[in-house]
């Protein structure tokens, strides 16, 4: 499946990360908190989605990649791959992630390797996903009592999973540290004005930091997988 | 708009003179006899039109009903996102899912221009005290149940709906314009699901057809009770509310899909379904209304179910709807300063 134009492993670790979170977001339907969150995130899930195919078929069949891997080939992060939790912690997870993919995205659009012209496109919907995650981390840190405890709890629990994002991918060329500084500095601000406290535990665990990008994911990472791909699996060569 | 003229300026001096003894016998009769007028000319009504209490009171219920029954209805075909067999299928299904929301969004807005809130309204759909279409409380149980939402109850939707865009009450009308289009296109997608499967492998021709025959009575019902027994229809249609029957839209339906079927290469469950050359429409067998009733009646195979989610979903959310309004309270200053 391999070329010699497009970085495999970026591609697979890009797509990933896009058709995992997809897939949490979609999670949602029928469950958000209030009827325009329904849209939002079912619209947030549809551009993930429409970035992963995208990326997934760079490297080779969209749906073989996506259904017929098992989890020890999946190079996303661990970050994307949480379960939804509260609102609370689905934003958090959104709020890291938009941050660090619309700085990745911004700086892909600019160069001219094989991710430009999909970062091109991609980034101008993942600037809506960062203000939409934003503009919530505010609402619920600043918001009553219990909203700024469940933001506080969740931006802590996922933070130990926010320094995988910023090891270095083979054959994407980005300047990992800078990327870095300029999430820190992103993030730090939104959680400062939603008053909320920066975690302060580490980001780079000696288990969980560049696990997912290996292949080695976290438990509810499998059960997912077995949702998504059983009914796919169960009809092998048919087409949909 | 026409209708607006002779009630809005009798109703305008009512206020203007603040004497509530101006709505006497009188101005009532003359603002009915000019709604009456309207309607009978195929005019719309708009919100700040006078209009029957009874006309209000049915024009809420219906579009409550229809608001909730896409908010509901986004339950079954949501059952399978997650599973869903391929990429593409799972981003039309995720658009169509999202399309529902927004669907509920643009009813539950027409409902607020008589008065009402949405507020109130989910409450008294939570509360059981407001209905949603009977056939969103069957289960999805099989990937082409999809598909055969798609074609059948999208199908039967859009003949009801069809006719709402010509609706006496303007923003119901407009509403519908649009849901109309999105529908139009969710269903020829359900087609095409269906289309794959039924020409796919054997096992997939199965599914398609065991989903069809679980869907095609269920679709039947959606258009109601038969004529001679539906409370509302006269009314309705006297209102220009409705502008068909129960029972013509049924045949009209029942007319566009045996060629379909045909077409996708599956059988309709019915043993006395044959063309009838007088009557220039299909025949088709009896539907089975006791078992329509009980689904209304809430004892349908998902009616626990779905309205159990709803509730879940609107309380699990309550905290996340209290800090926004906390927070846009707290900061409604600052926003202001800002503009200025």
């Amino acid at each position: 499946m391999t070329t010699s134009t497009v970085p495999t492993t970026a591609a697979l670790a890009l797509g990933d990360d896009a058709l995992v979170l997809s897939h949490r977001l979609g999670e949602w339907a029928g469950h958000a908190p209030v009827l325009e969150e329904e849209v939002a995130l079912a619209n947030i899930a549809l551009d993930l989605l429409g970035q992963a195919r995208v990326l997934l078929s760079m490297v080779g069949d969209e749906d073989e990649l996506a259904y017929l891997r098992e989890e020890r080939a999946f190079r996303n992060l661990q970050l994307v791959e949480q379960p939804n939790g509260d609102f609370a912690h689905t934003i958090a997870r959104q709020l890291y992630f938009s941050t660090y993919q619309h700085l990745l995205y911004d700086r892909l659009a600019a160069g001219d390797g094989p991710f430009a012209g999909l970062a091109a496109k991609a980034v101008k919907e993942v600037a809506y996903h960062r203000d939409h995650a934003e503009q919530w981390t505010l609402r619920l840190g600043d918001g009553t009592e219990e909203s700024r405890r469940r933001m506080q709890r969740a931006c802590d629990a996922l933070w130990r999973f926010t320094g995988e994002m910023f090891r270095p991918v083979d054959g994407l060329d980005v300047d990992a540290p800078a990327l870095d500084a300029a999430w820190r500095k992103s993030v730090g601000e939104v959680l400062r004005r939603a008053t909320l406290t920066v975690p302060e535990g580490p980001r780079t665990g000696a288990w969980s930091a560049g696990a997912g990008r290996e292949g080695l994911h976290t438990e509810p990472f499998g059960r997912m997988l077995a949702e998504m791909q059983h009914l796919h699996r169960s009809h092998p060569g048919a087409s949909w | 708009m026409a209708t607006a003229a002779a009630p809005h300026t009798a109703r305008g001096q009512a206020y203007g003179t603040q004497d509530t003894a101006a709505e006497t016998a009188g101005d009532t009769a003359a603002y009915q006899r000019a709604f009456d007028a309207a309607v009978a000319a195929d005019e719309r009504i708009e919100p700040r039109d006078w209009m029957p209490d009874a006309y209000r009171a049915t024009l809420v219920r219906q579009i409550a009903q229809h608001a909730h029954s896409e908010i509901i209805g986004m339950q079954p075909e949501a059952n399978w996102i997650t599973r869903a067999p391929s990429l593409r299928r799972k981003a039309i299904l995720m658009a169509k899912v999202q399309d529902e929301a927004g669907h509920g969004l643009y009813l539950y807005s027409a409902a607020e221009t008589l008065g009402t809130s949405r507020d109130e309204l989910l409450d008294k759909l939570h509360a059981g005290r407001q209905k949603y279409s009977s056939i969103f409380n069957y289960p999805t149980l099989t990937w082409a149940d999809v598909g055969a939402i798609g074609w059948l109850v999208d199908g039967a939707a859009i003949t009801n709906q069809v006719p709402l865009c010509r609706c006496s009450y303007g923003p119901y009308a407009r509403a519908m314009v649009r849901i109309c289009k999105e529908e139009s296109f969710h269903q020829r997608q359900g087609y095409e699901l269906l289309l794959a499967l039924s020409r796919g492998t054997p096992e997939q021709h199965a599914m398609a057809q065991d989903a069809v025959n679980r869907w095609w009575w269920p679709s039947l019902m959606m258009f109601g009770p038969p004529d001679d027994e539906s409370q509302h229809s006269a009314q309705s249609m006297a209102w220009k509310i409705k502008r068909h029957s129960n029972d013509e839209l049924r045949q009209r339906f029942v007319d566009i899909c045996v060629p379909q079927a045909e077409s996708l290469g599956l059988t309709l469950p019915d043993p006395d379904l044959r063309w009838n050359e007088e009557r220039g429409h299909y025949d088709f067998g009896p539907i089975d209304w006791t078992e329509f009733w009980e689904v209304l009646k809430g004892n349908g195979p998902c009616n626990e179910q779905r309205l159990n989610q709803r509730r879940r979903a609107h309380e699990e959310g309550a905290w996340v709807r209290e800090a926004a309004a906390a927070y846009a309270a707290k900061h409604t200053g600052e926003r202001e300063e800002a503009r200025a």
